[in-house]
């Protein structure tokens, strides 16, 4: 297959995806209005916190946000699994197997719309966010904070497709969110890692999603800068390439 | 009029039998109950542990003691929705309309359901407070307030599953059941289930004050860690009063509107 090909095969998966978000607009309410009841939920619960010594902001609106961003990509992500898994139990991803395109660009084609999607809950969480009042983070932040939403819906991407691979049905899709969910929740997510106790605290700290979350978070609490900011690429990733590696592993297996 | 009682209390006992059953053997409607509330407490008492000295927190053990009644309520409320997801699909398969065919009263077969819903609910309190022990947790009251609160989330259980089983009677549809989730989240956020509400932002805090979910979570909570008050209990009863009134009242008119339709 030329990549001429290829590029079209992957921007039809693409479109395919983003098609459900108009002709099944129900189906997407959820995984956008989720992530924002949990920000403001969290914040008027644990917003007392920054009041502790040591915390690094004041406002935890702004602390918070980054990771309800990521949480929202990680939902959008993991959706996709679930999606491929019907798309296996009703046989319409034993054709696209059969058809020509190979392998790696079926995934990307699954993997890419997830990004593109998480784009739609990141935009509205940033709307009730800064509404709310969320620090702006600068544009540069911005940027680094939503390029991360997005390789964050990657990894989440490949983590779902991986485990409908392994799995071929919909009833794992409580094991693709609730593992998401987890990465996301066992960081700095609460609190600074000093102010974490017991478990937490070793768990963020060896917990790579943690240096996601402090790259994304970095704009909205103070001033961005390459030293906060490479570490959370770099566990991106490595964490997408993991999990791309299982997903292909899976895929070929399934042919097998 | 005995013998029929009998026979009517017979029909709940087993179909809330069957209920307790089908939600521990089918993964998909146990582990919202027990799996995430669960990891939500974990992950909440050593993320924000270090609120016990924030000026204005209540005295108490530490953190996972004040949690513990808030992670029992979040329970319950899934216990609620959980519960109103399998009766709908028993209806959207079926299953009622069969046992509408049978000389048994309606109203068993919801009762049957409700009664599985209390049940799950006692189970719950038993199982966060061995999770709560285990991990350090420190009952102030001992066993009569373990035995107190068994009755309390119990009865809250029972309550709160007559609101949304009125929902499944209304829509017939698992599908809208599921949908109210993010609601339960949203009741639990503007009430003091994980935080004192004198230390919420408003207009969280403020709400939190007035919420009835906030009575009950407090009537759970005093005994845990602090002492018996008799208005927080008898605020804890009248909520409770309160929900089951108007869920029942709910299930009823619900009820009543099938007949009519024929359904």
């Amino acid at each position: 297959m030329s990549w001429q090909s290829s590029v079209a095969t992957i921007r039809v998966l693409v479109r395919r995806a983003l098609n459900e978000i108009t002709r099944v607009p129900g189906a997407a309410i959820p995984g956008v209005l989720a992530p924002a009841i949990f920000f403001l939920g969290l914040t008027s619960v644990f917003g007392s916190l920054t009041l502790l010594p040591g915390f690094t902001t004041h406002s935890y609106q702004s602390f918070l946000i980054p990771v309800s961003l990521l949480q929202g990509a990680a939902f959008t992500g993991a959706a996709t699994g679930v999606n491929l898994a019907r798309d296996i139990e009703q046989g319409w991803f034993d054709r696209l197997l059969a058809s020509p395109a190979s392998r790696p660009v079926l995934l990307a084609g699954l993997v890419l719309s997830a990004s593109l999607r998480s784009l739609l809950p990141a935009t509205f969480l940033l709307i009730v966010g800064l509404a709310v009042g969320v620090h702006w983070p600068g544009l540069g932040g911005l940027l680094i904070a939503l390029f991360l939403v997005m390789g964050m819906a990657v990894v989440a991407a490949t983590w779902g497709t991986s485990l409908a691979f392994r799995f071929k049905t919909q009833s794992a899709a409580p094991l693709m969110q609730v593992g998401m969910f987890l990465a996301v929740l066992l960081t700095t997510a609460y609190a600074p890692l000093h102010l974490l106790t017991g478990w937490l605290q070793t768990v963020a700290r060896i917990n790579p999603v943690t240096q996601v979350v402090e790259a994304a978070r970095q704009g909205f609490v103070g001033s961005v800068t390459w030293g906060d900011t490479w570490p959370g690429l770099l566990a991106l990733f490595g964490l997408a390439a993991l999990f791309t590696m299982l997903a292909l592993r899976g895929m070929r297996r399934m042919t097998l | 009029m005995i013998e029929t009682l009998a026979a009517n209390a017979r029909v709940v006992a087993a179909l809330g039998r069957r209920s307790v059953m089908q939600t521990l053997r089918r993964p998909q409607l146990a582990a919202p109950l027990i799996i995430f509330p669960t990891a939500l407490l974990a992950i909440q008492t050593a993320g924000a542990g270090r609120a016990v000295s924030l000026p204005g927190f209540p005295p108490v053990a530490n953190f996972l003691s004040f949690m513990l009644a808030g992670a029992m309520v979040q329970s319950l409320l899934m216990t609620g929705n959980s519960g109103a997801i399998a009766f709908a699909i028993d209806m959207e398969m079926g299953f009622t309309d069969r046992l509408y065919a049978t000389p048994i009263s309606r109203a068993s077969v919801v009762l049957g359901r409700l009664a599985a819903t209390a049940m799950l609910g006692a189970m719950i309190a038993v199982y966060f407070i061995s999770l709560g022990l285990i991990f350090g947790a420190k009952i102030h009251e001992g066993v009569p307030a373990v035995l107190w609160i068994i009755f309390l989330t119990s009865a809250s259980a029972l309550a709160f599953g007559s609101i949304v089983a009125a929902l499944a009677l209304r829509t017939n549809s698992a599908s809208v059941v599921q949908g109210i989730f993010p609601l339960i989240f949203v009741v639990l956020f503007v009430s003091d289930a994980f935080f004192p509400a004198n230390l919420m932002l408003e207009p969280a805090s403020w709400v939190a004050h007035y919420n009835p979910l906030s009575f009950i979570v407090n009537g759970i909570r005093q005994p845990i860690i602090d002492g018996w008050s008799l208005e927080t209990q008898l605020k804890a009863l009248a909520a409770i009063l309160g929900f089951g009134i108007l869920g029942f009242t709910l299930c009823a008119a619900a009820m009543r509107g099938r007949v009519r339709r024929g359904l």
